[in-house]
């Protein structure tokens, strides 16, 4: 095992890959120098500028001209920057890139990975700061990986790059300085495989991304209460491992869904209609929610953190779901 | 007219035309008899420029297509018979249905689909040049679109992107002078399209596109100098629309003197009077020519008529390569 920041683990998995498959490159804003978030930092002295590619502020031509690499025979793996930006490119995310292997009726495949640095912190304000990978599990065609830890991180983006149809990669920001162990042997982790990330026994969290984190430093709080609580990961929102939730609900019989984003429309709330539809007999309460108000993410520190869910949330939702 | 073509392409392409305007024709007869569903977009009038393009190409060249792009298929060598289903919307379309006319495809021929926004050929182009600069082919991408396309955003970042990489790309745009109801003396500033390409320091040339011949020949120097690594140019060939923007358009807003125009301009007349004039064909060699397309097109109805409506249990087929999860 060696340590890693999330950062680092991507960067390992882009290594990895661009190493084994030539058909890999990346192409995005900034990433000769890997700012602002370091995950190619380093590719251009391995791989040179062919397969290592500074793009202009184009996001329509960045992604579009991945659809068009992968289309015939390529393996592009773009970085959004800001996930934010992907409004600047999403005729060729959801209709393009979406829906050509479907529309074409399967002629074609599609591999190709978009990186998604997203996410609320440090006053980045309104354009730099959003969850948005809700609005993507409602386009089908795409698949959607959102890892909370370094090895995962590294795991699922190898399966990403390795899949033969397109995969958004939802990287949370504010885990890139998150150090954790990376196996020192390659490791794949599967789409649609959850991860129980602290076993539990009288409530169950679901969380992606940062939210895991909230979620394990709500389990050592209500620890201290005495109340057992399980956080699972589902890792990839599409496909979804209905089975790992479901077994959870139905030990626990109690549970929270922890997002980011906006509580309206919600990646949640497609959660918590899967676990009604696997186990409605195994609830013994309503479903709660953590997530973030329907606004804006705003500039000044105290209205961020007004608009961040924390751990205290999914501390309170557990206290609601366990009255 | 001049030509620059060998006799034997320019007999292909006359009878490309010829196949291009007849099935458009019988493809408007059927719409019209309620044999195909949707929203139908001929090309009828601009036959010269998919043809002229596609001479130019090879089988494994690629084309990116609009939502006018029954023509340019065809023009690529796709099969009538899985157009003409796909378009009824029958399981043995070349999209098993699921594509209808704006978004047919044929990658067996390189023709990576038209498509039902505009533009989006614009921003796919620089990445199949670049792909083919990193397959090291010497392959060619042609990104067809119209002139109301040329206004949106994604052009602008599609040739700036495909002229940075020098990737071997040609930006054809067909303007019929028209972006749907709207028209291009009061949606385009600057007045010329092909001029667009001098701030991105590529060749770009106007030419009549209702000159089969003159498509061919700005097309041939644009691929060969894609092929020799010296990057993209831009091709504006103006075409006039003979029928609505879409089967069943009223036509409100033009004079009927544009429709009169365009027959006078007619490509495919233009092109067989050049040919008899040449001593390439004769009245007897035309009638001939007639007679093989519509039998190929007879065909490709008859296929389409007899084959299967797809089962319903396919609309939740082909979305992904590898999805064995429940949704």
């Amino acid at each position: 095992m060696a340590l890693l920041d999330y950062a680092g683990a991507l960067n390992l998995a882009l290594r990895e890959e661009m190493s084994r498959d030539p058909r890999v490159y990346v192409i995005g804003e900034d990433i000769v120098l890997g700012v602002p978030f370091g995950v190619t930092k380093g590719l251009i002295e391995e791989f040179g500028p062919e397969r290592v590619r500074n793009a202009p502020i184009s996001e329509a031509a960045i992604v579009g001209s991945a659809l068009g690499a992968a289309l015939t025979g390529m393996r592009p793996v773009v970085d959004m920057h800001f996930a934010d930006f992907v409004t600047c490119a999403m005729d060729e995310v959801a209709n393009q890139i979406a829906k050509s292997r479907y529309m074409f009726g399967g002629q074609v495949d599609c591999p190709l990975v978009l990186r998604m640095p997203y996410g609320i912190g440090k006053s980045a304000g309104g354009h730099h700061s959003n969850s948005v990978e809700s609005w993507f599990l409602n386009i089908p065609g795409l698949k959607i990986a959102i890892p909370s830890t370094p090895r995962d991180a590294r795991g699922l983006l190898k399966t990403a790059i390795r899949d033969p149809d397109p995969v958004m990669v939802f990287e949370h920001r504010g885990l890139y300085r998150v150090v954790g162990e990376v196996p020192d042997d390659e490791e794949l982790i599967p789409l649609g495989c959850a991860d129980v990330k602290r076993p539990g026994e009288d409530v169950t969290v679901i969380a992606t991304a940062r939210m895991v984190h909230a979620a394990l430093e709500a389990a050592d709080l209500l620890a201290q209460e005495g109340i057992s609580a399980e956080v699972v990961d589902p890792r990839s929102l599409v496909p979804l491992d209905r089975e790992t939730l479901a077994a959870s609900v139905a030990k626990t019989h109690r549970i929270v869904i922890a997002e980011e984003g906006p509580i309206r429309g919600g990646a949640g709330a497609w959660l918590a209609w899967v676990v009604m539809e696997e186990c409605f007999d195994d609830l013994d309460a309503p479903i709660a929610r953590v997530a973030g108000p329907n606004v804006p993410i705003p500039f000044s520190p105290p209205l961020e953190a007004a608009c961040t869910p924390d751990a205290e949330a999914v501390v309170a939702a557990c206290r609601q779901v366990l009255k | 007219m001049t030509d620059t073509a060998r006799p034997d392409q320019l007999l292909e392409m006359y009878t490309a035309m010829v196949r291009i305007r007849r099935f458009e024709e019988r493809v408007r007869e059927l719409y019209a008899n309620g044999r195909i569903p949707g929203f139908i977009h001929l090309s009828i009038g601009q036959e010269a420029v998919a043809v002229g393009v596609c001479a130019a190409l090879r089988r494994d060249d690629y084309l990116l297509s609009t939502h006018r792009g029954h023509g340019h298929l065809i023009a690529k060598g796709g099969s009538l018979r899985a157009l003409m289903a796909e378009l009824y919307g029958k399981a043995t379309g070349c999209c098993k249905g699921k594509g209808g006319s704006m978004h047919v495809a044929d990658a067996s021929v390189g023709f990576l689909g038209a498509n039902g926004v505009l533009t989006a050929g614009c921003v796919l182009a620089p990445g199949v040049g670049l792909s083919i600069q990193l397959r090291k082919t010497d392959q060619v991408a042609v990104a067809i679109f119209g002139d109301g396309a040329a206004n949106r955003g994604p052009f602008h970042e599609g040739v700036n992107l495909a002229a940075l990489w020098r990737a071997p790309v040609v930006f054809v745009c067909e303007n019929n002078w028209w972006a749907s109801t709207t028209a291009h003396a009061v949606s385009t500033a600057g007045g010329s399209i092909a001029a667009r390409a001098a701030g991105y320091g590529i060749p770009g040339v106007a030419l009549d596109g209702n000159d089969g011949l003159a498509v061919f020949k700005a097309c041939s120097d644009a691929v060969a100098r894609a092929r020799r690594g010296e990057g993209p140019s831009l091709i504006e060939a103006q075409t006039i629309r003979w029928m609505g923007h879409y089967e069943g358009d009223p036509q409100l807003y033009r004079g009927k003197e544009e429709a009169v125009e365009g027959r006078r301009r007619d490509p495919v007349a233009l092109l067989r009077d050049y040919l008899e004039g040449k001593k390439l064909l004769d009245a007897a060699h035309v009638e001939l020519i007639e007679t093989a397309v519509r039998a190929e097109i007879e065909d490709a109805v008859a296929f389409a008529e007899a084959s299967p409506l797809p089962d319903s249990r396919a609309a939740l087929e082909d979305l992904f390569a590898y999805y064995p999860w429940r949704e």
